[in-house]
């Protein structure tokens, strides 16, 4: 492997990372603060197809981003309201949301642009990239480090991080001291998905410059074991989405050459998740009340 | 006999009933609500899937095969959720049992002896999201879906490697004619009868043995059936045991019983997503088997009318998906039917 090569893998790996940390940072807020969620999956696919129609409407990248975070608010909201305030389970939403997904965007692609599982964005509606002879790079993958790390420091270090986690890991005593559990737990939801729809509309205005009807790839489950994986830490999960992203380019890069199949680097991420979660490396511990809900008595 | 009857009267409710049909509806009314949003004709729509899911007997025919794989996926989740697991596994599981179907009927051209592999390599994948359940206490949801994932890219491999057909390479090598389920007629096979036969079966465990017994009330308050002296580790094994076992027999007749092609396609496409689509099933069928099996027949519906809809009523066939979402988002309200009851009764005054 030559530099060149080695450098090549490391941008996309950079570029890859971005909608997997961003999902999992999310999560890991949401989670914290003791709501689960199976769905963003969909909500990757479902932001990144409407975040497109946003940028080409406004002839501009930036507003399909925000597009794509307004998905992923409203979808968010669905759950935070099924779960939190309904008390519903927390699973079934996110399979439900996945399985819209999956016939909302080829149902779109085919009825909005008229082109059956496909369609490539007009240059107006991409991004910018900063180009380098090994590859383009997006601005996003700093905002995405940036946000990494500043969720990192408001759940960690400031109190309004402290009451998140209070209602994930101790909702009654949370509720004792007069933190309004529900509503903690609600904006959680929202914000983990907004994170997850900004990813997602990443991947078709900017990293891809496309919409496919199966873009989302498994990333929203990726960003789920790189969530356990990194112990429910945003700021461990950026390393573990860089990682989990220089597999996805690592097997790609492979793949014509014949010497390991794809297939078995791209179980890697999932191997490993499940021995840290098996405890035979290093320990993995979900909040307590995570995917509980929480009834005032 | 009339113990039985009655036995089976009290475990069906009506109101869980009434709530999958309100959640059926709503799907129906937002499907409909995307299409005119679209520029299409809702009722026509509606009307051509109704007509290519019922209106001949090669509809039926289709409705039933479509049902089958959904009905095994939908038994795993709903054994799952009623010992108190939330088992997403049914998806690689299935994958399992196709892809035994495939190596073991070319060892031996046995019909039967490729649904017993089928189910035994559906169940032995199972059994690391057991074990991590009850020796290390690693949630379900997790591990089910690592399993998933390592499942998925293990029989691409397999497809692309060393099962392929050495003579269309993106495919696997096909069942043998003998090892192949018989047709009842217009492309269905034997399969839906295996299924329902399964889906009695399995009510009969949970509803009529001490083991199924034991299940239950270890689903319903683990630490009650502790006290009363029965292993809820027991139940939680057996739960993920039976579960894989009938999505890999789920696989397993999903490439032994359709033509033409006997083999899993390019890319897994014939194998993926019965798991999940099992999971709407399981849910609307109120995690009871019976009702898995009008639920399934249903969802069967839904996907054997799509092609007629797409060629009359040229709607893309999706649609279909986004009905199922919302049907399934709709059956995760909690006490829908109060809420809808409340809703009328205050329409009504």
């Amino acid at each position: 492997m030559d530099v060149g090569s080695v450098l090549s893998i490391l941008i996309t790996s950079l570029m890859a990372m971005v909608p997997i940390v961003l999902t999992s940072v999310g999560a890991a807020w949401s989670e914290r603060a003791g709501v689960v969620s199976i769905g963003y999956e969909g909500v990757l696919l479902m932001s990144a197809f409407f975040g497109a129609i946003f940028a080409e409407l406004a002839h501009n990248a930036v507003v399909g981003l925000v597009g794509g975070i307004l998905v992923g608010i409203l979808l968010g909201m669905l759950h935070g309201a099924l779960t939190v305030y309904l008390k519903g389970d927390h699973v079934i939403p996110g399979i439900g949301i996945n399985l819209l997904a999956m016939g909302v965007v080829p149902f779109g692609i085919l009825a909005y642009w008229g082109t059956a599982g496909q369609h490539q964005l007009p240059h107006d509606a991409q991004m910018w990239h900063i180009r380098t002879p090994y590859g383009e790079l997006s601005p996003m993958v700093f905002v995405t480090i940036v946000i990494a790390i500043v969720t990192w420091w408001v759940l960690f270090k400031t109190p309004l991080g402290l009451r998140v986690r209070s209602v994930g890991e101790n909702p009654e005593a949370a509720d004792a001291l007069g933190i309004n559990v529900e509503k903690y737990r609600f904006w959680s939801a929202v914000y983990g998905h907004a994170l997850a729809g900004l990813g997602g509309a990443f991947m078709s205005v900017d990293w891809l410059g496309l919409v496919h009807k199966t873009m989302s790839g498994g990333r929203g489950f990726i960003a789920l074991a790189n969530m356990v994986f990194s112990g429910w830490n945003p700021l461990v999960s950026l390393i573990g989405g860089w990682l989990f992203g220089f597999f996805d380019a690592l097997a790609t890069w492979l793949a014509p050459k014949h010497i390991i199949p794809g297939q078995f680097i791209l179980m890697l991420p999932y191997i490993m998740t499940i021995i840290i979660v098996a405890g035979i490396i290093g320990k993995a511990r979900p909040p307590k009340w995570s995917g509980k809900p929480y009834k005032r008595e | 006999m009339k113990r039985s009857g009655s036995e089976l009267l009290k475990s069906l409710n009506v109101r869980p009933f009434i709530e999958s049909l309100i959640a059926i509806f709503v799907g129906f009314l937002i499907g409909a609500i995307v299409l005119l949003a679209f520029g299409y004709n809702p009722f026509e729509a509606y009307y051509w899937l109704f007509q290519g899911a019922l209106g001949s007997t090669y509809g039926i025919a289709s409705t039933l095969r479509y049902a089958t794989p959904i009905m095994l996926t939908a038994l795993t989740f709903a054994v799952g959720t009623r010992t108190g697991i939330f088992n997403i596994g049914a998806e690689s599981s299935f994958y399992f049992g196709a892809i035994a179907a495939v190596i073991f009927t070319n060892v031996w051209d046995n019909m039967w002896f490729g649904l017993a592999m089928g189910m035994l390599l559906g169940a032995l994948w199972a059994l690391p999201a057991a074990v991590l359940k009850v020796y290390r206490g690693v949630h379900e949801v997790i591990s089910t879906i690592m399993l998933n994932w390592i499942g998925w890219f293990f029989v691409l491999w397999l497809i692309v490697g060393p099962y392929a057909n050495p003579n269309d390479p993106n495919k696997t090598i096909r069942i043998p004619v003998a090892a192949r389920l018989p047709e009842i007629g217009y492309g269905l096979s034997i399969a839906i009868i295996i299924a329902v036969i399964a889906a009695l079966l399995t009510y009969f465990l949970l509803w009529h043995t001490t083991m199924g017994f034991g299940m239950r009330a270890s689903g319903m308050n683990e630490k009650a059936a502790r006290y009363a002296g029965m292993n809820p580790k027991v139940a939680v094994m057996w739960s993920f045991l039976i579960g894989g076992l009938l999505s890999g027999l789920g696989g397993a007749m999903k490439i032994m019983g359709e033509g033409p092609g006997y083999a899993i396609s390019q890319g897994g496409a014939n194998i993926y997503g019965f798991g999940f689509d099992g999971i709407g099933v399981a849910l609307v069928g109120r995690n009871h088997p019976l009702g898995i099996i009008l639920s399934a027949i249903f969802f069967g519906m839904l996907r054997a009318g799509t092609a007629l809809m797409q060629a009359q009523a040229h709607v893309p066939l999706e649609i279909i998906k986004v009905i199922q979402g919302i049907i399934v988002i709709t059956v995760a309200i909690p006490s829908l039917y109060d809420l809808v009851k409340k809703a009328i009764h205050r329409g009504a005054a």
